[in-house]
């Protein structure tokens, strides 16, 4: 009897003929996919992205040369060099980082105790070479002036859960 | 010894120069007719592979691609750019001559088979009394293109795919043979034209609905309603196994063979192919039209003659397309042993029997 009942069943297509009617209602339905490009998906403040050097609001930079950074990198994806400068201070004079090494954890900017370096929100830094992805000094410094307001906004939003 | 010079087609070749003066003039007209079905054809290869992935996406709640062009219109020909500026790679153990006629093979003869389907009233590059066998001896050897490919790729997955392909198709094609042979029963003729023309006057005349108890079989007629839809049903789904679409796309079968025949083919010959694939959708989705759907006629008879048949044909096939997609999106693929299980042991008893029913009503009627 069942097979029977099967047997008409597929002969008829019923389940074509449902799962026609299914994929219709989901036809109609709206999207779940967001216009990339153009659209783009919320991010936690959280967020390990693209990284960033930062200064202070006098426009000195923050990062001290305390190489805790270098010292904690899993990947060894940091290279710094320092020296005292003229007036005493002490500065990096060569701060790389291989953004191809990099594994995005985050553990350096958890180390720096002057919350220099940091990752930003950024994530659309796709070059057409490999050598592009070898940061210096000037290239953090420039990513630090240019996202210090979303990583200033970000670093206050988690600041209470830490 | 055979008289060549009586045989009908030389008769033609040779006797258009000496009676008819403008012999050249009909040549042109034919090349002409030729080349603008080509170029619809392509323009509408590019907008029915942009619809596929449409549907496909919408079912999917994607959006599907829409950034290059309006509503991504340019998409499909962005991608056809992109494989002629791409590298013809062919392997080094292949066989070259036949790695690149197979391509070839799989295009020409996907486009020779539009030579004898009428899109509307007298719209057809060559009006043949055997069209309907015509057809299928054309997407017969069209399978030769596929064979030869994976033969030639001197490769594991390409042939595998091939052999599927072989198997498949020729399984299909008796079935589709014997869906067909109903049609020319009830409507007396292997002329695509005239199949057509018996199913003019609306929807109830269609062989796929055939709800008209005015016809030459009467009321016997309602024996033949069911049996056609049915047929219908059959020829659609054939048609799926015959171009090689899902849920019965074993020769390409991404998860099992990569993309089976296709593996080691890039840039232009694997364009020939993907061209070749879409071109024979429509033309299966065009002769499911002919055949069951009444081709170029309108579905009721009054208030609607002023749109062209073009306009009617084109309608219906793009419907039987949408659902050859629609099909793409929701039935997962067959295993093979399912795949031949059907076409030799359902597909292929049930179109014996509608053949039996179909000609013992044409007899006993004394119609056709």
């Amino acid at each position: 009897m069942v097979r029977v009942k099967q047997f008409i069943r597929g002969a008829l297509l019923l389940e074509f003929v449902s799962a026609f009617g299914l994929a219709m209602r989901y036809f109609f339905r709206p999207k779940v996919t967001i216009n990339y490009p153009f659209e783009k998906g919320p991010l936690s403040p959280r967020f390990r992205g693209e990284h960033a050097l930062r200064r202070y609001p006098s426009g000195e930079e923050r990062c001290i040369a305390c190489k805790l950074c270098e010292a904690i990198c899993p990947a060894q994806a940091i290279i710094i060099e320092a020296e005292p400068r003229p007036d005493g201070s002490r500065r990096t004079t060569r701060y790389d980082i291989d953004m191809v090494k990099c594994i995005y954890c985050g553990l350096c900017q958890e180390a720096c105790p002057v919350d220099a370096i940091v990752e930003g929100p950024n994530y659309e830094f796709a070059t057409e070479t490999r050598e592009e992805l070898y940061y210096d000094k000037d290239k953090l410094l420039e990513n630090g002036d240019r996202w210090e307001t979303e990583i200033a906004k970000n670093l206050a939003m988690d600041a209470p859960y830490r | 010894m055979i008289d060549f010079a009586a045989l009908p087609i030389l008769q033609t070749v040779i006797a258009i120069p000496a009676e008819d003066p403008g012999w050249g003039l009909w040549v042109l007209m034919k090349l002409l007719q030729v080349l603008g079905f080509v170029i619809v054809l392509a323009l509408l290869v590019a907008a029915l592979v942009l619809a596929d992935r449409k549907i496909w996406a919408a079912v999917q709640m994607r959006r599907g691609p829409n950034v290059v062009g309006a509503f991504g219109l340019l998409q499909t020909i962005a991608d056809a750019l992109k494989f002629f500026f791409k590298e013809i790679i062919v392997p080094a153990g292949s066989d070259k001559f036949l790695f690149i006629l197979a391509p070839l093979i799989a295009l020409v003869m996907a486009f020779l088979a539009w030579a004898v389907i009428p899109v509307a009233p007298g719209w057809v590059i060559s009006d043949i009394n055997v069209g309907v066998l015509y057809v299928l001896a054309i997407s017969s050897l069209g399978v030769y293109g596929i064979m030869i490919g994976g033969w030639a790729s001197n490769s594991k997955y390409p042939f595998m795919g091939a052999l599927r392909s072989a198997a498949q198709m020729v399984s299909y094609e008796v079935s589709i043979g014997f869906i067909i042979l109903t049609v020319i029963f009830v409507t007396g003729s292997m002329n695509l034209t005239e199949i057509v023309d018996t199913q003019a006057g609306g929807f109830w005349n269609w062989n796929m609905f055939r709800l008209n108890p005015a016809t030459e079989f009467g009321l016997a007629n309602y024996i033949l309603t069911p049996v056609l839809f049915y047929m219908g049903v059959l020829f659609f789904i054939s048609a799926l196994a015959e171009t090689n679409r899902p849920p019965f796309d074993l020769p390409e079968a991404e998860s099992e063979l990569v993309a089976g025949y296709q593996v080691e083919y890039s840039s232009t010959p694997f364009l020939m192919f993907f061209f070749a694939e879409y071109v024979n959708i429509m033309l299966l989705s065009a002769m499911m039209v002919i055949l069951f759907l009444g081709g170029w006629h309108a579905p009721i008879d009054i208030g609607v003659q002023f749109l062209p048949g073009v306009f009617w044909f084109f309608l219906k096939t793009a419907f039987i397309f949408f659902l050859f997609a629609m099909v793409k999106a929701i039935v997962p693929r067959y295993r093979y042993d399912q795949l031949m299980r059907l076409g030799w042991k359902v597909f292929l008893p049930t179109a014996i029997v509608a053949v039996l029913i179909v000609s013992g009503v044409v007899v006993l009627t004394g119609a056709a």
